[in-house]
């Protein structure tokens, strides 16, 4: 379809027409008004919110302890998930790992739940949870609408409604069924529930256009809602001499359509591709490609103050504490230490009110965690011309063992590599030995030395994993021969000093790092660069990977 | 809904074949299952529960005891009515709280009635059953260390808030997980028997007769469950028999010898994979109505029962699986 709106239009009216059966939809764009247009819309039939943060007492129900202190005796309250119908994920970017799964498991559960994500994504490295990215059958992209290209727009809730009762009367055939299963896998979509979601999509369209058969359209529009964003891999067009013939234009008014006659079968799977590859913009499926390898990447980490403060805590028994104090008061807890009291406390207080709880000071319970901070070894690697190649195979080499040991340890691992003229954060901080693997064996070697901007880059690294509650380590392993400055240009001089200054920053910044002299030859200028960094520096004899990795593990005192 | 019967599932019979030996003999341990998402872990898990064949236990005790002997003290239970369940099969949640792990005060009694009771927790009513872990390498570790201790002893033991209660807690692990975000700890990953890899099939039928079974569980839910619930039946006969059959099962000398020298020869660690290969294979013998373990039971087993014991080289491209794989055409010929 290649007016954006109307896509967006369509999505939304056929999630309303089949909720059950598309589960939701996942929104990708920054808050602003066309977003805002998209979730007046919505408001019709997904009023309820979640954020985040919320707790399992409000998702999932439980005891309504002001209700049961009041009376005495005991109310429970729903969870917002009991009640069903569509709820609406705000900040879905930073839903942590736990909240996904569970949501996840309760969208696999109930059929009468759907869900409606809002992904803020921002940088790289965030991202909605892939457990949900799954299950919701949608996929739209705001940001690249502009505010012109949208209109005003409301939900036709009684024609939704018609629609809603012809759902079951549309018949999926075998041949839609084949197809839908074919061009998932030539997008090379593993996964078995996009086809089914595909197919979702395609008989909530049928019923809104209240036909009884998948036609060409709505499978071409089922295609580019559903699988697009999944794909993977997107077959070459076809050669020039024979032209796709157009993608169908689904209307955005679809129920004066006239019933389209062409059967199911006459589809030929290039259109269906076709109508993905005009649903992905060039760039797009790049974009997603990166987030997915970035949100994996990123494992079981979460954003913002959840993980900065108790990210890998572990909880510890409340503690008795004084209501003044800075921790949190841990209400549950208090309640529980009172609780057994209360006869005895009645009996010497004879003036209190029926149902009140009565609390001593005694009983007050504090939070605390354990903070436990995760270490990142962030290796950065000379892969320049200058640094033998053969030392980049032994990094890669070390790299992955370090990761193998680390996984045990629980410590994550990242690679910054330089060469050429420019620096780049190959692997993000993982503890996923398959992702690291498959980021390392791509990694090319050659051509400059930006000794500065690898040093820039790791700086960002470790001050960014710092800003998630990790705690980053440096290793760099260089010849010390940097003759690109940070501005790009061939200037040995000011590559030096531009790589003298980010090593003051490093170490002003307190991080610490390990300098593994790579040359042949020890380097005075990488001995002044590693004082400048505050940093222990090695000299490397040629060795393999596992003596690498030996010597990493003691210098880091393992 | 009925979820979706277990002989409905398409393909997968690594999966499938790890989940039934464990029901056949729940010695051996759990099931780690890591794939690809949208493979269909999470409906076998769920369509296991309703495969097993029921326990008896005592009504009202919230650790499923068989006897009136087994309930502990704290649940006060003095009439022993025998009741016959379906296997529970308890999910653990991600984000659970140690609370309703291990059980708690019941803050509920203690608020409104002044009594200091014991609720139990998830792993009480795991008892006896399966303790299914969806996505089990991103929970947290302070849950994790819980359930080794709890996994090793057999035994749940809460010493808080003035509680001091023990309760036996015997149960098979089910994990599922996506190798892709995150790795598993050692100690954890050797909690489970078997572990399975699962991928997306290849083949376009088989695909195809996935959205097929699928939409006719939707659409046609009647017909279809008849048909597979009788599957279903068959199979869970077929577990049950093969249950009477697992002592009588004959383990030779070369039997033994076999495993021992797989074992070996992988440089698995300790006697965990030993014991679990023979433990597999004679349950696989079992069910293939065999009254000796031979070699291709031992074969068909050890890459479920060894592949997560090995120790880890990433510099070995192709993986823990085909490393067993190599091994055993060597080892067993």
């Amino acid at each position: 379809m290649e007016d954006p709106w109307a896509r967006v239009t369509v999505a939304l009216t056929l999630l309303a027409v089949d909720p059950a059966g598309l589960r939701g939809l996942w929104l990708r764009a920054r808050a602003g008004p066309v977003r805002a247009r998209v979730q007046d819309a919505l408001v019709a039939f997904a009023p309820r919110k979640l954020h985040p943060s919320i707790s399992d007492d409000a998702l999932f129900g439980g005891l309504d302890l002001a209700a049961t202190l009041g009376t005495g005796t005991m109310h429970h309250h729903a969870g917002l998930l009991g009640e069903g119908g569509i709820l609406v994920l705000t900040m879905a970017e930073r839903c942590p790992p736990a909240l996904a799964v569970r949501l996840a498991q309760a969208l696999d559960a109930q059929t009468d739940l759907g869900l409606i994500a809002l992904d803020e994504t921002a940088q790289d490295g965030e991202g909605l949870a892939p457990a949900l990215c799954e299950r919701l059958g949608l996929f739209l992209d705001l940001d690249a609408l502009a505010w012109a290209d949208t209109g005003p727009f409301a939900l036709p809730m009684d024609q939704i409604t018609q629609a809603r009762a012809r759902l079951s009367q549309v018949r999926i055939t075998h041949d839609a069924r084949t197809q839908v299963t074919g061009v998932a896998a030539a997008l090379g979509i593993d996964s078995m529930r996009a086809p089914l979601l595909t197919l979702a999509a395609a008989r909530a369209h049928a019923a809104w256009r209240g036909a009884t058969e998948l036609d060409a359209q709505d499978l071409a529009l089922a295609v580019a809602l559903v699988l697009a964003h999944r794909a993977t891999a997107v077959p070459d067009a076809p050669p020039d001499d024979t032209p796709p013939p157009p993608p169908p234009q689904p209307s955005d008014d679809a129920a004066q359509t006239p019933p389209d006659t062409d059967g199911a079968q006459d589809i030929p799977d290039d259109m269906l591709i076709d109508a993905a590859r005009a649903a992905l913009p060039a760039g797009v499926l790049a974009k997603l490609q990166a987030g997915r390898v970035a949100r994996a990447v990123q494992g079981q980490s979460s954003s913002g103050a959840v993980r900065k403060s108790k990210r890998r805590g572990r909880p510890l028994p409340s503690r008795a504490g004084a209501l003044d104090s800075a921790g949190r008061v841990d209400v549950v807890a208090t309640l529980r230490q009172a609780a057994p009291w209360q006869k005895l406390r009645r009996q010497s207080r004879p003036d209190a009110r029926a149902g009140q709880v009565l609390l001593m000071p005694s009983d007050i319970r504090v939070r605390h965690f354990r903070a436990q901070t995760d270490r990142v070894l962030i290796f950065v690697v000379d892969a320049s011309g200058s640094s033998a190649l053969a030392r980049l195979a032994e990094a890669k080499g070390a790299i992955e063992l370090m990761l193998a040991d680390a996984y045990a340890t629980r410590d994550h691992v990242a690679l910054v590599s330089f060469r050429g003229r420019n620096a780049d954060l190959s692997l993000a901080p993982t503890r996923s030995l398959v992702q690291a693997k498959r980021q390392l064996a791509g990694l090319p070697g050659g051509g400059g030395t930006p000794l500065a901007g690898g040093l820039q880059v790791a700086l960002e690294t470790a001050l960014h994993a710092r800003g998630h509650g990790m705690a980053p380590t440096l290793a760099l392993l260089t010849d010390g021969r940097g003759n690109i400055a940070l501005d790009g240009s061939a200037d040995r001089a000011a590559a030096g000093t531009d790589a003298v200054q980010l090593a003051q920053l490093i170490a002003r910044q307190g991080i610490p790092a390990l300098v593994i002299d790579t040359g042949l030859r020890p380097n005075p200028h990488l001995a002044s660069l590693s004082a400048h960094m505050g940093a222990t520096q090695i000299a490397l004899p040629r060795a393999d990977a596992r003596a690498l990795s030996a010597t990493l593990s003691a210098a880091f005192g393992d | 809904m009925t979820p979706f019967p277990f002989s409905a599932i398409v393909g997968q019979d690594e999966m499938k074949t790890a989940m039934i030996l464990t029901a056949i003999d729940p010695r051996i341990g759990g099931v780690l299952v890591f794939g690809d998402r949208g493979t269909g872990k999470s409906t076998a898990v769920r369509a296991l529960a309703a495969l097993l064949p029921p326990i008896d236990m005592v009504a009202g005790c919230p650790c499923n005891s068989a006897t009136l002997a087994d309930c502990p003290d704290w649940a006060g239970i003095t009439q022993a009515v025998v009741v016959t369940r379906p296997t529970p099969v308890v999910d653990m949640p991600l984000g659970v709280s140690e609370d309703r792990v291990t059980g708690a005060l019941d803050i509920e009694r203690a608020l409104t009635r002044g009594e200091k009771a014991f609720q139990a927790g998830l792993l009480a009513r795991a008892n006896r059953g399966y303790l299914y872990i969806d996505e089990v390498n991103l929970l947290e570790d302070h849950i994790v260390d819980l359930l080794l201790d709890v996994a090793q002893s057999g035994e749940n033991v809460v010493e808080r808030e003035g509680l001091s209660i023990r309760h036996p807690a015997r149960f098979v692990l089910v994990g599922s997980g996506n190798p892709e975000e995150g790795e598993l700890r050692p100690q954890l990953l050797d909690r489970f028997g078997l572990s399975v890899e699962v991928s997306s099939p290849r083949e376009i039928e088989t695909r195809i007769e996935v959205m097929r079974r699928r939409d006719a569980y939707e659409n046609d839910h009647a017909a279809f469950m008849a048909h597979w619930q009788a599957e279903d039946a068959d199979l869970r006969a077929q577990i049950l028999a093969a249950r009477a059959a697992l002592a009588g099962v004959q383990v030779s000398n070369v039997a033994l010898h076999d495993c021992a020298s797989v074992c070996l020869a992988l440089g698995s660690d300790g006697l965990r994979g030993e014991l679990t290969l023979l433990a597999a294979a004679r349950a696989m013998a079992a069910f293939a109505g065999a009254d000796a373990i031979t070699r291709e039971h031992i074969r068909a087993a050890a890459p479920m029962a060894l592949r997560h014991r090995l120790r880890r080289d990433p510099l070995d491209e192709a993986g823990t699986g085909a490393r067993v794989a190599r091994q055993l055409a060597e080892v067993l010929p």
